[in-house]
């Protein structure tokens, strides 16, 4: 095909998970609401007896937000991108689009199950891999699904260069695969002996192994859906938006191998002062440190592509979403290396600071880049324009302002109850009780309750507007182009 | 020569695979084997306990509750010695928590008692004023469901040869009991009837005499096990 034949591109599957992505959003953020709001006031466990309880909750929060949100934030954009970026329209393979559709619908399904057994307690514990074996296979099923689309889809590409996007979508399929299928080694009770429910599995590993496999999974689940994806899309999105060239290809080849060297070391981290090995627990905290380079080189390669053309931020709105998102995604991976210097840690383990830390990441950075992809993509995918511009400028200010009021809060109160843990008195006496530490953290809870809430609006706004963009924008008669200089 | 790899997608993500895998392998597999030796006197939990562990994994009591002790002396004088890893060798899975909001409770049977878990348990600002800790009403009377704690303990016993029915530390004696299921049922209704013994509200014994076992009474019979 030559080159000024225009490709009929296929959203459908693009636009069901950018469904998906908001319908989850909402209900991650609502239950993450919830729970702060519960740390505040007690009370507010026991609005739904055993099932509104902080325990309950928190699972649903976690996986609604990674899994349900952020998942389908990216699997909307990989079949958004890919296309165009490989020069290849979904429609050319009844074979591929078939695979995509049954990709969405198991997935769906997964994530429905997921929140009916959390909510009835099914869980492994392992944090953000608390579902039970049959969800995992299936899991793996729609996992392998993707995977068969990305391959099969780069197959038949007609741009022979895989761009600098699709690397990181492979690298994420791979790595979640890998990750996903060791951690979740386990064997179901019932089918073994023959005795009591059938969805009750027990892990392969034991106590410190558990814990090593676990948190080598944990670190590297948030690295490779959280930060890896995410890095394709603004890899993709902003230059599309601002029309400017990336940065630098050397820095871009240097942040992706480097990344992908360095992130897996780095989930020792989480093991500091536990009973794992001394040398992996080291290794972990230098290579969290060396991450910085390939994080930032990312980040840098970002800020510099705006280079002379800062004015934009001015007037497209976009453009802000994806500089306030590198900007945070800067923050956070100086933040994360410093919590695992070993001295710090000793403070900041245990604390409310993690927390602080998880969300400046994905509040700042994850969220704001899917839904400035999401915006991208909606006057393309629908032909239709932004409903409205001032909503999104409204939504910008209040969700910012929710995250320096979620992640100040919590450094406050991570560091005064880290630091009361282990004040001792001229006698040589611990000074606090527990429980000193705990009521001393209720306005920060407060205020973290408060950002989250602020946070939360911002979403609704966010998805008020994509609704009416997809129904009530006004029609465009052709695509909106900015001067673009990447493929597609 | 990396633009060589962008060309050949199959090249590519094999070079890919070789760099996430290859922090696992260095970092998991030669330590594996030492790890999960058990330290002396660490004995399997009983099904009973076991059953209390999966109350504790169900309420996700691991979201806000630490199991583990690190070597600070902040830490030690607060909760007990610090954690050793063989400690860990029956756990599966591990419950060491990512956060406190409350407590550390690796060595709580040391310092805690099954009144206080009474109380704590269905009204915790009864016992530790101003906590954040919901009240588990319903674990009062959410009957404990045995059978799959029992297939748990026969599958570990068989799959992970966990030491269930016989001499561990070999003084002559087995040390924790599985035996068949109406075995280990006896056993834990007698277990069960032990903790009913220091517990003043009279429907959880009445359900235990009945044969009946509360959530809570395996929930105490788990936290007093932790030591």
């Amino acid at each position: 095909m030559s080159n000024d034949t225009i490709i009929e591109y296929d959203y459908s599957v693009a636009k069901a998970f950018t469904f998906t992505s908001i319908i989850f959003g909402i209900v991650a953020m609502l239950v993450g609401v919830i729970i702060a709001f519960q740390l505040a006031y007690p009370d507010l466990n026991n609005i739904a007896g055993e099932y509104g309880t902080f325990g309950r909750l928190r699972p649903i929060h976690t996986s609604g937000a990674i899994f349900g949100f952020t998942l389908s934030g990216i699997f909307a954009c990989w079949y958004y991108i890919a296309q165009r970026v490989l020069k290849v329209s979904l429609k050319e393979s009844p074979f591929l689009m078939w695979v995509a559709k049954l990709h969405f619908a198991v997935y769906l399904i997964t994530m429905l199950l997921a929140v009916v057994t959390l909510l009835a307690g099914i869980t492994t514990s392992k944090e953000y891999a608390e579902l039970e074996w049959p969800l995992d296979i299936m899991i793996t099923v729609f996992w392998l699904l993707w995977g068969v689309g990305i391959f099969g889809l780069i197959g038949i590409r007609r741009e022979r260069t895989l761009y600098i996007s699709i690397w990181y979508f492979i690298a994420s399929f791979l790595a979640i695969a890998m990750l996903h299928l060791f951690n979740s080694m386990e064997v179901p009770t019932a089918l073994y002996s023959g005795y009591g429910s059938w969805m009750h599995s027990v892990s392969m590993y034991s106590g410190t192994n558990d814990a090593l496999v676990q948190w080598w999974y944990g670190h590297n689940a948030v690295a490779f859906v959280l930060t890896v994806p995410i890095i394709a899309m603004v890899y993709y999105f902003l230059p599309k938006e601002s029309g400017q060239n990336i940065y630098s290809y050397k820095l871009s080849i240097l942040a992706f191998w480097g990344l992908l060297f360095v992130y897996l070391w780095a989930g020792g981290h989480h093991l500091i002062y536990s009973t794992v090995p001394d040398w992996m627990q080291t290794m972990g905290s230098v290579m969290s440190v060396i991450l910085i380079l390939p994080s930032w080189g990312s980040a840098i390669n970002m800020l510099l592509t705006m280079k002379g053309q800062w004015a934009q931020l001015q007037n497209n709105t976009l453009i802000k979403f994806m500089i306030l998102a590198s900007t945070f995604y800067m923050l956070s991976t100086i933040e994360g290396p410093i919590q695992a210097i070993k001295s710090v840690n000793a403070i900041a383990h245990f604390t409310d600071w993690i927390p602080g830390h998880v969300h400046d990441g994905t509040l700042g950075w994850v969220v704001f880049m899917i839904m400035a992809g999401l915006f991208h993509m909606a006057p393309r995918m629908y032909k239709r324009k932004i409903y409205s511009k001032s909503l999104m400028d409204t939504q910008f200010w209040l969700q910012t302002t929710g995250i320096v009021l979620y992640f100040t809060s919590m450094w406050i109160a991570g560091i005064t109850q880290g630091m009361m843990w282990r004040a001792y008195d001229e006698y040589g006496s611990l000074v606090y009780s527990f429980i000193d530490t705990v009521t001393v953290l209720q306005p920060y809870y407060t205020i973290r309750a408060v950002g989250g809430l602020l946070y939360l609006v911002g979403f609704l706004l966010f998805s008020y507007n994509m609704f009416k963009t997809a129904t009530a924008g006004e029609v465009l008669e052709k695509e909106p182009t900015n001067a673009t200089p990447v493929a597609a | 020569m990396f633009h060589w790899f962008e060309q050949r997608p199959f090249f590519f993500a094999v070079l890919v695979f070789i760099f996430i895998s290859f922090a696992g392998i260095v970092e998991i597999i030669p330590d594996f084997a030492k790890q999960s030796r058990p330290t002396v006197g660490t004995k399997p939990y009983t099904v009973l306990e076991l059953a209390g562990r999966n109350i504790y994994i169900k309420d996700s009591c691991n979201s806000c509750h630490s199991q583990l002790i690190r070597p600070f002396k902040s830490e030690t004088d607060r909760y007990g010695m610090y954690s050793l890893s063989g400690e860990y060798a029956y756990d599966r899975p591990f419950l060491w928590g990512s956060k406190r909001t409350g407590p550390d409770l690796m060595r709580v049977g040391n310092y805690r008692t099954t009144d206080w878990h009474e109380n704590h348990m269905m009204d915790p600002a009864s016992v530790v004023p101003g906590t954040v800790m919901p009240a588990y009403p319903h674990m009062f009377t959410n009957i404990t469901d045995m059978d799959t704690s029992y297939g748990e303990a026969y599958t570990i016993k068989h799959v992970f040869a966990t030491p269930y029915d016989v001499d561990i530390n070999g003084d002559g004696n087995i040390d924790v009991p599985l035996g068949t299921y109406e075995e280990a049922m006896k056993q834990a209704l007698i277990e069960a009837k032990g903790i009913t013994s220091d517990m003043k509200n009279q429907a959880i014994k009445d359900a235990v005499n009945a044969g009946k076992i509360p959530e809570i009474v395996a929930l105490i019979a788990y936290l007093n096990s932790l030591k």
